[in-house]
């Protein structure tokens, strides 16, 4: 029983890790608290929900075209949308309000688009329900890949940070943004490419969702919050904070469900959220 | 001249970084003392510790007969210690007069209502600023956002009033009457700590100043002496451009 | 304190329209006492909401949690105990936990707080739910007292008129000055003499102990009580939106608010339900981008630019 949590816990980890991943960016370069951002996973998971019901698709195919519609839809809300509130505001502190309260507006917009169109039920379809047998533990097949596809886009997005020009710029935006201007970095751009980016990061964690757990139009809510917790635990715009802190939390809420009840994962998870708050507010991995 | 200020040993360190390092020095009660140094010579960070924005690592900061180096920094006003800030802070949701009030209103004895509102409008006439209390602080330029932040600091009438470049970026007459506003105050008794880089108001302002080098206390003596020291032009003077 | 002429006519016109609005249940049929009774709830929660969050600009979402708390105090102990009693308790609870949380969390970033107090409802539901299963064995409670929708609705009413007052006090003293001050700038404050925590503290320890009273007051109108049903997330956002709507550093901003969203809200529940949340979610942007210092500040900025002829 043991291991069987581990493994579950392990890959609810990888996929928040993979959410928290892309809201870390987009937080922590574009500057904007996008409370939408899990309505963007359910979103992804909707998406890959129809192509594998209606025409009839390969999940993972639905997740390769899911990467460029979540980064297409992230650019056009952050240029429609968010860039006039950035360019309007005097203060950060300003921005920092009406960006959550327009997100917020997001967040039940899209939220009531899905209800309308696909109901309050448990949506979700089958996929590789064959048990592996991994270190003893049977587990289903589309968790396992699940979670190989959630590693491989997160380092691949790693990669990208460490050793590109684009990252590279990114980054110095996200940690030094007085002098990332200074050397010719127009911010503009990097923030609408962040948040796009986060928006790819969000639609792919869906899609990989969909492919081992049912899901509904209302789940966004929780998904943010667990990927907010995550990239504040890890450290704001801290990449690698942001992947172990989404496998603590992966664990966690696995070892809770087992232990204690199914029923308190988010208090644990908020417990958690409050002890690092209270002892390391500047995120767990912060020097 | 009795002690007013005194500190002892202050140390303040950020993760590795020595920002100010084992400084002492004293102010007497009614002085007008300069503090200078290049910049990142840990002037600010003086400024910081004694208005209790930062605590100390170490060392002790005595205020008339107080310890205040454990104390937050709204006890410390109480106890009569007034400061500007180095780019100007005012609460832009409150009226000129509003901001000038807040110190009045949380001293002790705390000021409240009609007289409240004589003592902030005597402030603002004293700093240039008679009539405008209704004006909110985002209306005002910049050079009068300052004024209201003096006003502001000397309204409570504090013991010690700490003016962190609060000149900085006037133009030569404005800087003519900023030197006679602060001399005024001066002449009042009150003792005033300042950072400033305008060479023309520490020499016609402070008999007496303190330089700053990397953290470390490296002058402290009558103006003109000190300016004259070989440490102190190498360190600073050297590369000031408006000497 | 001095009363002016134009006090004394405000007063004589606030005990008319009270008295008048005290009165109406008397005209109402049963379906618009529970009207009257939600609007007055909404009034207070944005009103309360906006003592606290207005001026600070900590955008709380933990309404619903200080609420639930009181609704489910009542269903706890309606049966030991008198309603006063039960208010009192509930009262005290309400002002613990908000003491406890605004500990904890009030030295905190904006955005960090926004996001402790939206899971703070969702962690107090889980864990109320957790220790009536596995603890008490009873998950779902009735509530009955002896009161009628009228009586609810004339404690509200004084609720509703003991917040209105408290905000106008705080507005006129030293508190308001240092609260307003704190949202712009907590340093300037804190060098003013301001204890900035405490008085962070004591207005949302304000704010929450009427919250919950609001919840508890309310409770009796559920007959039945699950943590599910009190600890809706809708009712945190409701409130914040109202307040907003109307313009949350103003006195009277969220009463303009709560009026006009909260029909809205009851109509579209009984008519378009599946339709709220597009709604809520066009209202929270449309705020934003049209009237992002409520809809008072908007209405007097026009009558300003009108008297004062060009100025923008």
């Amino acid at each position: 029983m043991l291991s069987s949590t581990l493994i579950v816990g392990l890959v609810l980890g990888g996929t928040y890790a993979l959410l928290a991943l892309g809201l870390t960016i987009q937080y922590g370069v574009a500057r904007i608290m996008n409370l939408a951002y899990g309505e963007l996973v359910i979103a992804g998971a909707f998406f890959t929900m129809l192509m594998v019901t209606q025409a009839g698709l390969n999940p993972l195919v639905a997740l390769i075209l899911a990467l460029p519609l979540g980064y297409g839809f992230s650019w056009l809300l952050y240029t429609v949308v968010l860039h006039p509130l950035a360019r309007r505001s005097k203060s950060q502190g300003q921005l920092e309000v009406d960006s959550i309260l327009v997100t917020f507006g997001l967040l039940f917009l899209m939220q009531g688009l899905y209800q309308v169109n696909f109901g309050g039920n448990f949506q979700g379809y089958q996929w590789l329900q064959n048990p592996v047998n991994i270190l003893g533990t049977k587990i289903a097949g589309g968790r396992v890949i699940g979670l190989v596809f959630a590693v491989l886009i997160g380092a691949l997005l790693y990669l990208a940070m460490i050793k590109t020009r684009w990252g590279v710029n990114m980054r110095a935006v996200a940690s030094r943004p007085q002098f990332a201007a200074l050397v010719g970095i127009d911010m503009r751009k990097e923030a609408r490419m962040a948040f796009a980016t986060g928006g790819a990061l969000a639609a792919a964690g869906g899609a990989i969702l969909s492919m081992y757990q049912t899901f509904t139009a209302v789940d966004g809510t929780f998904l943010t919050m667990k990927a907010l917790v995550i990239v504040i635990m890890g450290g704001v715009g801290n990449l690698i904070g942001a992947l172990l802190s989404g496998i603590i939390i992966g664990l966690v809420e696995a070892g809770v469900s087992v232990a204690i009840d199914p029923g308190l994962t988010l208090a644990a998870t908020y417990a958690i959220f409050l002890v690092v708050l209270l002892w390391r507010p500047r995120g767990l991995f912060s020097t | 001249m009795s002690d007013l200020l005194t500190l002892r040993n202050v140390t303040k360190r950020f993760g590795g970084l020595v920002a100010v390092n084992e400084v002492s020095f004293t102010l007497g009660a009614g002085e007008v003392v300069g503090l200078l140094g290049p910049n990142g010579s840990g002037k600010s960070t003086v400024m910081n510790l004694i208005s209790g924005e930062l605590p100390a690592t170490s060392g002790s900061i005595t205020f008339d007969g107080t310890d205040i180096g454990p104390l937050p920094p709204h006890r410390i006003a109480k106890l009569g210690i007034s400061r500007t800030f180095q780019l100007v802070r005012l609460a832009e949701s409150l009226s000129v007069r509003d901001n000038v009030i807040m110190p009045l209103a949380f001293a002790s004895p705390h000021v409240w209502g009609r007289k409240a509102r004589r003592r902030a409008d005597a402030a603002l006439e004293r700093v240039g600023l008679g009539g405008q209390g209704d004006m909110a602080p985002a209306d005002l330029n910049y050079i009068d956002q300052k004024r209201v932040e003096l006003a502001r600091a000397i309204a409570p009438d504090p013991k010690l009033l700490l003016l962190d470049e609060w000149m900085a970026g006037l133009n030569p007459s404005e800087l003519r009457t900023a030197i006679e506003l602060i001399r005024g105050l001066g002449d009042t008794g009150i003792t005033i700590f300042l950072v400033e880089h305008i060479m023309e108001a520490v020499r016609e302002l402070c008999p007496r100043c303190i330089v700053a080098n990397a953290g470390s206390v490296i002058a402290d003596g009558p103006t003109e002496a000190v300016l004259s020291t070989p440490d102190v032009r190498r360190a600073y003077l050297g590369e000031a451009a408006d000497v | 304190m001095k009363f002016e002429k134009k006090h004394i006519l405000f007063l004589i016109g606030a005990v008319l329209v009270v008295a008048g609005l005290a009165a109406l249940p008397l005209a109402l049929k049963d379906y618009g006492d529970g009207l009257l009774l939600g609007l007055f709830s909404y009034i207070t929660l944005a009103s309360a909401w906006a003592l606290f969050s207005g001026p600070t600009k900590y955008i709380s979402l933990a309404t619903v949690a200080f609420y639930g708390t009181g609704a489910y105090t009542v269903a706890v102990l309606n049966e030991t105990l008198p309603f006063a009693v039960v208010l009192v308790v509930a009262l005290l609870i309400g002002l613990v936990i908000s003491l406890l949380v605004g500990l904890a969390t009030l030295r905190l970033a904006g955005v960090y707080f926004v996001i402790f107090s939206f899971g703070l409802a969702e962690m107090v539901r889980q864990l109320i739910t957790w220790f009536e299963t596995r603890v008490t064995g009873t998950l779902g409670r009735y509530v009955f007292v002896d009161l009628t929708t009228t009586h609810l609705y004339w404690m509200l009413l004084g609720l509703a008129c003991l917040t209105l007052f408290i905000r106008w006090w705080i507005g006129e003293s030293r508190l308001g000055l240092a609260i307003h001050a704190i949202g712009d700038d907590e340093t300037v404050a804190r060098h003013a003499g301001v204890n900035v925590t405490l008085v962070k503290l004591a207005l949302f320890a304000i704010s929450a102990a009427i919250i919950t009273l609001v919840g508890a007051i309310q409770s009796p109108r559920y007959v039945y009580i699950e943590p599910s049903i009190v600890f809706s997330p809708t009712v945190s956002f409701l409130t914040l939106i109202m307040a907003l709507l109307g313009g949350a550093t103003r006195t009277w901003g969220p009463v303009f608010g709560a009026v006009p969203l909260f029909f809205l809200f009851e109509w579209l529940s009984t008519n378009l339900p599946d339709h709220f949340s597009i709604v809520l979610g066009l209202i929270f942007v449309g705020i934003v981008f049209i009237v992002p210092n409520g809809v008072l500040a908007l209405i007097e900025g026009l009558f300003t630019r009108k008297r004062r002829g060009t100025r923008t």
